[in-house]
């Protein structure tokens, strides 16, 4: 079973919500990648988002692209984020998923990407700018591999949530507005009438995603979905921080308090 | 409408816009099949924009050559200075006919960006655009051209701050503002129905081409030249001729410092197959798949992509593209000027440096038409500079 239908199995039974933090593999650089996803994981993260940096990241505002920015100035590329994930594997088993662009995917080769993933041991992948019209090749290879491609989907979806969802397998990732990654002060989607719509379609884990930003949010959207995804926030805090410690000692506050309110 | 050019096009775009894409195919189907709607865009282009447009015998041109015969596409003559409108116009249209309140837009050199404000002004949206501010500084007199017609000119400072990074921002505004908005691509790229959309609202040049070549000289043109950054003037003048097999196709690509340098932006001689900005076409980019900063004199061709039908033209063979480098493309904008009182973009005199090359070695009884797309009023200042004037 992959790990992520297991940490949602187990979450369900402790009547616990998913927490998963976001950050950009190499940004500031590898080595603090793999010491913050093991902190993290012991801060209460359940599953955890890698950004494959990127130059060109559409759906994403300042802060990923800044964060995205500096992992490829210290040169950050696919084959040594692949790397960083067998050292994590090392020492955790904690459910790994990349979120990376098409043309990061393509340059690579496909194949060659999806194998990569399921060798090194990520769960699953998350492609922003792949919508299910041009999905039908890689869902192929990705269920060859035994990879989850994770279904995406916005409040502009609408009645295209049913095909997305279709035969999706992880969670379903639930943009929570129409806009880019980034902080947001407050939210103005109907979250409750949004989550019970995608329920109506499916009945995959809803993971709500984009401009989460503080464990009061978190705590507001958390009796509509199964988990609760936070991005720009930690990498503020990734970008804020002096040092290595001070990174570390900072994501690690954030992250626990974030999974205390989801917890119960 | 089928998305694909071969294997080339798509919709490689956020989830977000899906169903905007979706419905903006479904809108537009139905209005170029209401002939009120093409009544009217026909209306607009001949008394407002003032079409069709010459098409000149330039004389004194071909003379100096002592080849061919060259026929200019005078674009420069339209309304806003370049053939940018010709789209534009059909995009705003539609978006009225949407209920569409804000247009926004991207811009490299600035006329797409004054023609969408000019397109907005008269139809009464509210206009934003997207512009480089790298652009912003070398294109100065469009971007007062901009404000002075009521649109909000945003500068991008992310990236490499010129189009790339402008189609970024306008996308990620896009996404921000989609329920009120429609987004005016400039070129004839971005996910479909974009490519497509943009090309039947340029086909007028090549349309009026063929009826004004035929007119003039009886038969069609051996050569048709045009710059291509995105696409848009380039597509729009061939695409006519697609079918006509004995007429070459040739399109001209910024080799800016030289196609060896890292400073150029020869997207279709140096590219590889990629995915950018919602499409699969060739693109600029570094073995990791990351996109390339590119580099031109001329703000409207400095573009690490390419429309995905060129991207076909190209695979299939029926079009061949060449790099012109910034000083061939200068030392034809100083010939246009000098030989026949022409003041041509910088963009189009990248065309133009192409049919100086190969115009003297063909026989003096071909035709050569070559695409001026806009005119240089904007590029005069740094022209200037460039040869101390």
């Amino acid at each position: 079973m992959n790990r992520i239908d297991e940490k949602f199995k187990l979450l369900k039974e402790k009547n616990q919500k998913a927490m998963i933090p976001f950050i950009t593999a190499g940004d500031p650089d590898l080595d603090t990648t793999v010491d913050l996803v093991i902190a993290m994981e012991h801060a209460g993260a359940d599953i955890i988002e890698l950004g494959i940096p990127y130059s060109d990241p559409l759906a994403d505002g300042v802060t990923i692209q800044q964060s995205s920015t500096r992992a490829l100035k210290n040169g950050a590329k696919i084959s040594k984020i692949m790397n960083t994930v067998k050292e994590i594997r090392e020492k955790s088993q904690v459910p790994l998923v990349y979120l990376v662009y098409y043309n990061s995917i393509f340059k690579y080769g496909m194949e060659k990407f999806i194998e990569e993933c399921s060798r090194v041991g990520i769960d699953a992948i998350i492609i922003p700018d792949l919508p299910i019209e041009e999905r039908k090749d890689i869902i192929d290879v990705a269920d060859k591999y035994g990879v989850y491609l994770i279904p995406l989907i916005a409040p502009t979806s609408k009645e295209r949530i049913k095909t997305i969802t279709n035969n999706g397998k992880g969670f379903v990732y639930c943009v929570s507005t129409t806009g880019v990654t980034g902080v947001r002060k407050e939210i103005s989607t109907n979250i409750e009438e949004y989550m019970n719509i995608v329920s109506q379609y499916t009945k995959m884990p809803k993971a709500l995603g984009f401009g989460i930003s503080n464990a009061e949010m978190a705590k507001e959207f958390k009796p509509y979905c199964d988990a609760i995804i936070v991005g720009s926030a930690i990498i503020k805090k990734v970008a804020e921080g002096k040092n290595k410690e001070e990174v570390i000692e900072n994501v690690t506050k954030f992250v626990s308090g974030i999974k205390e309110v989801l917890i119960g | 409408m089928n998305g694909r050019f071969g294997k080339f096009g798509g919709q490689y775009a956020p989830e977000t816009i899906m169903n905007v894409l979706i419905e903006l195919e479904t809108e537009y189907e139905k209005a170029i099949k209401d002939e009120k709607f093409i009544e009217e865009y026909k209306y607009y282009l001949k008394e407002y924009v003032g079409r069709e447009t010459p098409l000149y015998y330039a004389e004194n041109l071909s003379k100096k050559l002592g080849g061919a015969k060259v026929y200019l596409k005078r674009e420069d003559l339209n309304h806003t200075g370049a053939h940018k409108v010709n789209n534009a116009l059909g995009q705003v249209l539609l978006a009225r006919r949407m209920g569409k309140k804000r247009v926004i837009a991207e811009t490299g050199a600035g006329q797409h960006g004054v023609a969408t404000a000019t397109a907005a002004a008269m139809f009464d949206l509210e206009c934003e655009i997207f512009m480089g501010e790298e652009d912003i500084e070398r294109q100065a007199l469009n971007v007062v051209r901009m404000r002075m017609l009521g649109a909000k000119v945003t500068a991008v400072t992310s990236g490499t701050g010129t189009l790339k990074d402008a189609v970024n921002e306008a996308m990620r505004n896009w996404v921000e503002e989609i329920d009120n908005t429609f987004y005016v691509m400039g070129t004839a790229a971005g996910p479909h129905p974009y490519p497509v959309m943009v090309r039947d609202f340029q086909r007028v040049i090549g349309d009026e081409v063929k009826k004004q070549i035929l007119e003039k000289e009886g038969r069609l043109p051996d050569y048709i030249i045009a710059c291509v950054g995105g696409g848009s003037n380039s597509i729009g003048i061939f695409y006519p001729f697609i079918e006509d097999k004995e007429v070459a196709l040739i399109g001209a690509e910024a080799a800016g410092l030289g196609v060896d340098t890292d400073q150029h932006a020869a997207t279709i001689t140096k590219g590889s197959v990629g995915v950018l900005h919602g499409m699969m076409t060739y693109v600029l980019q570094d073995e990791d798949g990351q996109i390339m900063p590119v580099y031109s004199i001329s703000a409207g061709l400095d573009y690490p992509g390419v429309g995905p039908e060129h991207a076909y033209l190209k695979e299939i063979g029926r079009a061949e593209y060449v790099p012109i480098t910034d000083k061939e493309a200068v030392d034809a904008f100083m010939v246009l000027c000098r030989t026949e009182g022409i003041i041509p973009a910088i963009e189009s005199s990248h065309a133009l440096a192409e049919a100086i090359k190969i115009v003297p070695t063909l026989d003096k009884d071909k035709i050569v038409v070559v695409n001026l797309s806009g005119r240089g009023d904007k590029d005069v200042d740094t022209i200037a500079k460039v040869l101390s004037i």
